[in-house]
């Protein structure tokens, strides 16, 4: 880790504010669980601003907004503001636990952007315009993200109710004693349910070309001699390299581009707001289909959280299997995207199909223990769900001591030195690494990049200060480094392998009160682990019922999506290709 | 020098191929080791751990052998020894899935009241998301997950709602899928009968020694005792060996009598041959609704 920039005078996690700072913070706000300071709509850019130069809060990792219309519990007696719009800090640098800073707000009323301080914030504010209907003041580009520009109302509201509406919180009353079962096409009252914002007219309407960005991108100027016009072309949705339904909408002159925007929301589903009727338990099986490649690792952090907030033990072997088989899947996610980076750079295929072959050992593995390949489901609060069957050990033993070496090596043997690769990766999509941290970028690309933040050894969660393993960086920040790394991780991840399943102990692999009546107290917490594409967080908020009050996602492939553009920018079209095969994206995470 | 990057993993690629040749030419290929031969071509094909060579798997004429805790649809027991469903209609399956797709409808006798028992279930296949949560948390081990995953049809409703009695299977086919773990709840739910028996025969034993208690009392009132103390006690006791003899009876059942053995046997063909029947039923319907 290098040195730390900045003077510390306080503690992670408590605010050590300038003395004329000190009236910006209103109120604190559940101290039982989470703590978070709560600060005053017109002084928030001040404080970000303190805490990103003054105490080395360099990250904004999560923003994210809480509708309380309605809220039973106890803690937000007395509060008139309807929403409040939540920050969470953290140091690269130095590494610990964040800060939370919520920022009250009337229903109708603007708060300022944080762009400013921290570019990051970007798509985040986006998603909670769209979702909650907050503005943010002075904010570049505050269009609708998720949802389509004709979609009326802000569906994350509390008040706001989709169209196969049952009720607030399952489990529904019809399904027992009586059981009426009823085809669920039947129950979709399309004539009532599309309305449209006021002075919307679905006829004269017209996909609206202000793309601040891209409209206003600079005339290309390097070739006077040429007399050429710029032209905007979308990429996708469907095209194939951009790995789902996804669009790039693009400005370019020839094959240059000159602005980039990335389009998305085609695979949204509104998770969260099926995650606020669920019950705890419920979200478990949900969370294996955000990054569909690694329901281990969701899994993983959705029970770091509740286990945070609900204060839940768990038990010595449940956490040795949790690390094998985060670490399985971690393997997983990088040979595949290694394959798809040589994908999208036109090495069609056998480099792909190479590194998948112990991806398919390794779903077996998973298939073994948890009964699926890719819908894992393995985790619970306090726990897993099943021991490993019969011989399964053995087989683990053997893919992390011989086989995935092995093949990591012909990997590295088959593409590391190719000149091609080399040539068209070396220098293409470079961004500094303190552009890539205040985009709120994580993962891979910021290692690639050269700086060694990963939260197992930032903020050690499970059983990872443990394990002897490296953090490998690499200096470059292109896409060639952005591919060497995945190859690196992996390595270590096998070695994080050999000792766990070395290690692993006998004994219990369920602590007692996760179950699926659990309640969790009322406050608020923010739990994240090192998922392979980056930093994975839950937001969550209780107020101390069986349904979790807020629900949210802080998914590092929506969030990484951040740098796309500025990344491109310059390059060929063909190479913004690799620039997004680069990032490492799972629609299933980015639209949620 | 340059090129040297591009001919090494051209080398992999060729060390590749030769591989796959090889283990081509001999008389059982490496991915077929292990694996179910049955005829015409078909197979069920476990990959070894160490497999090299060739990994892709000819679907559908090969299969995976799939894994016990495979899950995929669920599906509900009936209890071939007992002669009767496992479910009880508590409802619990229906409470924690979490899509919400379980329709239960609890049965009532002719007074209208409610008993332990379902008159229909339906899962809608569509929407089941395969979590298991069902599984894990019914109390009864009525309701477990299927491993047939080829459930393709043309509509979605009604086709894939599923009913009871296609959702129905005789328990001997989930110990067919399941092995390790029926063997185990097996064992464990012998011993929660066993305890249970024991309970009630404390509790018979206690009651009786009240009723004593109390006949003692009347007798010192007065009147005179219908029974003795030691008589009641004597009952009870000839009460608990006549239900235990039952118990016996019932578990030699299985073996001893041919006709009861024959007639279960019976029951149980009849519901595979009507699942079947109801597959294929459904099956030509969807064919037919879309063509
Ligand atoms: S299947 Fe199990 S949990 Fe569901 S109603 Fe029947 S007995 Fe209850
Ligand atoms: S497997 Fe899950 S989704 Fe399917 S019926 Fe059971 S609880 Fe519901």
């Amino acid at each position: 880790m290098t040195e730390a920039t900045a003077v510390m005078d306080a503690p992670a996690g408590e605010l050590g504010l300038a003395p004329e700072l000190a009236d910006a913070v209103v109120d604190t706000w559940a101290e039982d669980t989470e703590k978070a300071y709560v600060v005053a709509p017109d002084r928030i850019l001040e404080v970000l601003t303190h805490l990103r130069d003054g105490q080395g809060y360099d990250f904004l990792s999560n923003l994210t907004c809480v509708d309380y219309e309605g809220y039973g519990g106890k803690l937000r007696a007395g509060i008139d503001a309807r929403l409040e719009v939540v920050y969470n800090l953290y140091s690269t640098r130095r590494g610990g636990g964040s800060i939370a800073l919520h920022v009250r707000v009337p229903e109708d009323d603007t708060v300022p952007s944080a762009t400013s301080v921290y570019p990051g914030a970007n798509l985040q504010e986006r998603e909670v315009y769209d979702l909650f209907g907050v503005k943010f003041d002075g904010h570049p580009n505050l269009r609708r993200i998720l949802l389509w520009d004709g979609f009326h109302g802000h569906p994350m509201r509390k008040d706001w109710h989709e169209a196969y509406y049952e009720e607030d919180a399952k489990p529904f009353r019809s399904r027992h004693p009586k059981g009426e079962y009823e085809f669920h096409e039947d129950k979709v009252p399309w004539a009532k349910n599309t309305t449209y914002p006021a002075g919307w007219d679905p006829d004269s309407w017209q996909e609206a070309v202000a793309y601040v960005p891209v409209s206003q991108a600079p005339q290309h100027e390097n070739e006077p001699h040429l007399d050429t016009e710029s032209i905007v072309v979308n990429l996708g949705p469907h095209h194939p390299s951009t790995h789902g339904v996804f669009r790039m909408l693009t400005r370019v002159e020839g094959e240059t581009i000159l602005a980039l925007e990335p389009e998305m929301g085609y695979l949204h589903r509104n998770h969260e707001k099926i995650g606020e009727r669920n019950t705890w338990l419920m979200n478990m099986p949900f969370t294996d289909r955000l990054d569909y490649l690694n329901s281990m690792s969701n899994n993983w952090a959705y029970a770091l959280a509740v286990e945070k907030l609900a204060d839940i033990e768990v038990p010595e072997r449940a956490e040795y299997l949790r690390v094998i088989m985060a670490e399985f899947s971690r393997i997983v996610n990088h040979a595949w995207s290694i394959g798809f980076i040589l994908n999208d750079l036109g090495a069609l295929q056998t480099p792909a199909l190479y590194a998948i072959e112990e991806r398919e050992m390794i779903l077996d593995l998973f298939e073994a223990v948890s009964g699926a390949r890719m819908m894992c489901n393995y985790m619970r609060f306090g726990g897993v769900v099943r021991d490993l069957p019969e011989g399964w050990h053995e087989q683990a033993a053997y893919l992390a001591n011989e086989r995935l070496p092995r093949a990591l090596d012909e990997l590295d043997r088959l593409l590391t030195e190719n000149e091609i690769l080399m040539a068209r990766g070396r220098g293409v999509g470079y961004l500094s690494v303190e552009d890539l941290i205040s985009l709120s970028v994580s993962g891979p690309m910021i290692r690639a990049g050269g700086l060694a933040y990963d939260i197992r050894k930032a903020e050690p969660y499970g059983i990872y200060d443990r394990f002897d393993f490296d953090i490998p960086t690499l200096p470059n920040s292109d896409i060639y480094d952005r591919y060497y790394i995945r190859l690196l991780e992996a390595r270590e991840s096998v070695r994080i392998l050999q000792q766990a399943l070395r290690d692993i102990p006998e004994g219990e692999i369920l602590g007692g009160r996760g179950g699926y009546t659990l309640r969790a107290p009322e406050g608020q917490v923010y739990g994240r682990l090192e998922a392979p594409k980056g930093e994975l967080g839950f937001y969550l908020a209780s107020d101390g019922k069986t349904q979790p009050w807020r629900y949210h996602v802080r998914s590092p492939s929506y969030i990484n999506l951040n740098a796309l553009g500025p990344m491109s920018v310059g390059y060929k079209v063909a190479d913004a290709i690799v620039i997004l095969g680069a990032i490492d994206i799972v629609l299933g995470e980015v639209d949620r | 020098m340059f090129g040297t990057g591009l001919l090494k993993g051209l080398g992999v690629t060729l060390k590749h191929a030769l591989e796959t040749f090889e283990d081509d030419r001999e008389s059982v290929p490496d991915r077929y080791k292990g694996s179910l031969d049955l005829g015409n071509n078909r197979k069920v094909i476990q990959q070894p751990i160490d497999q090299e060579g060739l990994l892709t798997i000819q679907y559908p004429e090969e299969k995976r052998l799939l894994p016990e805790r495979f899950r995929y649809i669920p599906m509900l027991i009936w209890d071939s020894e007992k002669q009767e469903d496992r479910c009880t209609a508590c409802g619990i399956c229906a409470k924690v899935c979490p899509p919400q797709c379980i329709w239960i409808v609890r049965d009532s006798d002719e007074n209208g009241k409610p008993v332990t028992r379902c008159s229909e279930f339906y899962i809608d296949a569509a929407v089941c998301m395969s979590c298991s949560f069902c599984v894990e948390f019914c109390p009864f081990d009525a309701i477990k997950m299927n491993h047939d995953y080829e459930l393709a049809v043309y509509d979605r409703y009604p086709q894939l709602v599923y009913d009871m009695e296609e959702l129905t299977v005789p328990l001997e086919y989930y110990a067919a899928l399941w092995p390790t773990q029926y063997e185990e709840e097996q064992a464990r739910r012998k011993e929660e009968e066993e305890q249970k028996r024991k309970q009630e025969e404390e509790k018979a034993a206690r009651a009786a020694a009240r009723q004593a208690a109390a006949a003692q009392k009347a007798e010192a009132g007065a009147g005179a005792p219908k029974r003795s103390a030691a008589e009641l006690q004597a009952l009870a006791k000839e009460r608990a060996a006549q239900r235990q003899a039952q118990a016996q009876g019932q578990t030699a059942d299985g073996g001893g009598d041919d006709d009861a053995a024959a007639a279960k046997r019976a029951r149980m063909e009849d519901l595979k041959r009507r699942a079947q029947e109801r597959a294929r039923q459904r099956k030509l319907e969807s064919g037919n609704g879309s063509s």
